[in-house]
C-alpha cells in the first residue's frame, strides 16, 4: 500500500478511520480510568480489612487478591460478563424479558478493571500503610487525635505517598488490560481497530496504529505520575 | 453444588494444562536467552546499542499483549506473499507459532529489563577485585557478575513466570484451546461461569503456587551466604 493511501486510511478525511480510533482511545482512556478509581475502592478496603479488620474479613481480602492476581484477567472477565449477564437474564424473565439479557458492555469492564487492580492496589497500599513511620502514629495520638482525625490527616496522605510508584505500575497494568475488554464487544481502542482491520483488510496498519496509541497514553500517563511523584516528595529533604 | 458438572468441567480443563504450560515454558525459555543476550548490550551504555534496546523494550512493555499477538497473527498475515517466497508462511499462518513468538517477544522485554537491574545491582567493589585478582574482563563477567546479577534478578523473574503463564490465556483468542480458552467455551455454552470459573481457577492457583515455591526454593539455595551460619557447637549431638 502506498503511503498516501496510508493517510487517507488512518487520516480525518471521509472514510478515514482516524476519527473512530481517536474517539475509542478516549473510551479506552475513560474505561481505564474509572477502573482504576472504582479499583482504588476496592483495594482500599481489602488492605483495610487485612490490616485492621477481624479474622474472616482479613482472610475473605487475603482469598480475594490472591486470587484475582493468580488467575488470568481474560478468565475474570468472562466470568463478570457471563456471570453478571446469566444472573441478569434470570432477573429479566420475572419482568417478562424473552432470552438472553447481556450487561452493558464499559459497567462490566469498569467492574472487571475494578476487581482485577483492586487485587493489586491492595498489596500496594498495605505495604505503603507498613511503610508509615510508627511513630508518627504514636505522635498523633499523642496528640490526642481521634482515630478519624489520624486516618485523614497522617495515615492517608503518607500512604499515598508511599504507594505512589506502585500505583503507577498498577495503572500501566489497568491500561493494558482494558483491550481484554474488546472480547466482551465493547468498542475500545482494540476492539475500533479489529473493526477497521477486518472492513478494509489492513489489519497490519491499524494493529500498529493502535499499538502507538495505546503507547501514547501510557507514556503521557506515566509521565503524570512521575510529575506526582516528585510532588509528592517535595517535602522530604533528600539527603 | 453440582459435583458431576464440576467433576465433567475440570476434566475438560485439565486437558488445556499441557498446552498452557508448554506456551508458557517454551516463551520464557526462548525469551529468557534473547534477555541474556540483550541485557549485557543494554548495561554497556553505549548509544548504539542501548537506544534500539530501548525501543524494543519500551515497545513491548507499553502496548497490550492481546496487540503484539493480533499484529502478529493479523497484522504479519497481510505479507503472506513475502512469507510464502521465504518459506516461513507455515510458521506465521499456525496460531501456536504466532503465540509463541508474541509471548516470546514480550517476555523478552520484561526479563531484558529486570536482568539489567540485576546487573546494574552487582556492587563495584566485587567486579574490581575480581579484576584485582587477575580475573580478564569476560572471566570476571561470567563468575562474578552474571551470577551475583541473575540472583538479584531472580524475585522479579519470579513475578514474570507468573505473569507468563497468565499470559498464555490471550493464546485463546487466536483459537489456541488452553486452561483459559476452555473455559471460555465452556462457559459460553453453558454460562454457568461461576463453577468454571472456580475450575480454572484453582488450575491456575496451583500452577502458580509451585512457580512461586521453587522459585523461593532457588532463592533459598542460592543464597546461604546471607543467612546466619547454623550454630555449629549445639548441632552437634553429645
Amino acid at each position: 500500500m502506498s503511503s498516501s493511501g496510508l493517510v487517507d486510511l488512518l487520516g480525518f478525511g471521509p472514510g478515514g478511520w482516524g476519527a473512530p480510533l481517536l474517539k475509542a482511545a478516549l473510551t479506552t482512556t475513560a474505561l481505564s480510568i474509572a477502573g482504576f478509581f472504582a479499583g482504588a475502592v476496592l483495594g482500599g478496603l481489602a488492605a483495610s480489612a487485612r490490616l485492621a479488620g477481624g479474622p474472616l474479613s482479613a482472610a475473605i481480602a487475603y482469598g480475594y487478591s490472591t486470587l484475582f492476581r493468580g488467575v488470568p484477567d481474560l478468565l475474570t472477565i468472562y466470568l463478570l460478563y457471563f456471570g453478571g449477564s446469566a444472573g441478569l437474564t434470570v432477573v429479566g424473565q420475572w419482568f417478562g424479558a424473552q432470552g438472553f439479557v447481556g450487561l452493558p458492555a464499559f459497567a462490566t469492564g469498569v467492574v472487571a478493571l475494578a476487581v482485577i487492580s483492586g487485587a493489586y492496589q491492595a498489596e500496594v497500599y498495605r505495604g505503603a500503610y507498613l511503610a508509615v513511620h510508627r511513630g508518627e502514629l504514636d505522635a498523633a495520638r499523642a496528640f490526642g487525635m481521634s482515630r478519624s482525625t489520624m486516618l485523614r490527616r497522617i495515615v492517608v496522605p503518607q500512604v499515598l505517598r508511599y504507594a505512589l510508584p506502585g500505583l503507577g505500575n498498577v495503572w500501566q497494568l489497568v491500561l493494558k488490560d482494558s483491550a481484554l475488554v474488546s472480547v466482551i464487544g465493547l468498542v475500545e481502542l482494540m476492539r475500533q481497530a479489529q473493526v477497521g482491520a477486518g472492513s478494509t483488510r489492513e489489519p497490519f496498519a491499524f494493529y500498529c496504529t493502535a499499538a502507538v496509541l495505546y503507547l501514547m497514553i501510557a507514556l503521557l500517563t506515566g509521565a503524570l505520575f512521575r510529575h506526582a511523584e516528585r510532588r509528592s516528595l517535595r517535602g522530604i529533604r533528600i539527603v | 453444588m453440582d459435583f458431576a458438572f464440576l467433576a465433567d468441567v475440570g476434566e475438560r480443563l485439565l486437558s488445556g494444562v499441557p498446552l498452557t504450560l508448554e506456551l508458557a515454558g517454551t516463551s520464557l525459555g526462548l525469551g529468557l536467552v534473547i534477555a541474556l543476550i540483550l541485557a549485557p548490550m543494554l548495561h554497556s551504555g553505549r548509544p548504539v546499542l542501548v537506544w534500539p534496546i530501548r525501543g524494543f523494550v519500551a515497545a513491548f512493555r507499553g502496548t497490550p499483549l492481546l496487540v503484539q499477538i493480533f499484529l502478529i497473527y493479523y497484522g504479519l498475515g497481510q505479507f503472506r506473499p513475502f512469507f510464502q517466497e521465504i518459506g516461513l508462511w507455515s510458521v506465521f499462518r499456525a496460531p501456536y507459532w504466532c503465540a509463541i513468538l508474541a509471548l516470546t517477544l514480550n517476555t523478552s522485554a520484561y526479563a531484558t529489563e529486570i536482568i539489567r537491574g540485576g546487573l546494574q545491582s552487582v556492587a563495584d567493589g566485587q567486579i574490581e577485585a575480581a579484576r584485582a585478582c587477575g580475573m580478564s574482563r569476560w572471566l570476571a563477567y561470567r563468575r562474578i557478575t552474571l551470577p551475583i546479577a541473575l540472583r538479584q534478578a531472580l524475585p522479579s523473574y519470579g513475578n514474570e513466570i507468573i505473569l507468563m503463564i497468565k499470559g498464555t490465556s490471550l493464546a485463546s483468542v487466536i483459537t489456541l484451546a488452553e486452561v483459559t480458552g476452555i473455559a471460555g467455551q465452556i462457559i459460553s455454552q453453558t454460562y454457568r461461569a461461576i463453577e468454571v470459573f472456580a475450575c480454572a481457577g484453582a488450575i491456575y492457583l496451583v500452577m502458580n503456587f509451585v512457580v512461586t515455591r521453587l522459585v523461593a526454593w532457588l532463592e533459598h539455595r542460592l543464597s546461604p551466604h546471607l543467612r546466619a551460619a547454623p550454630d555449629l557447637v549445639r548441632s552437634i549431638p553429645v
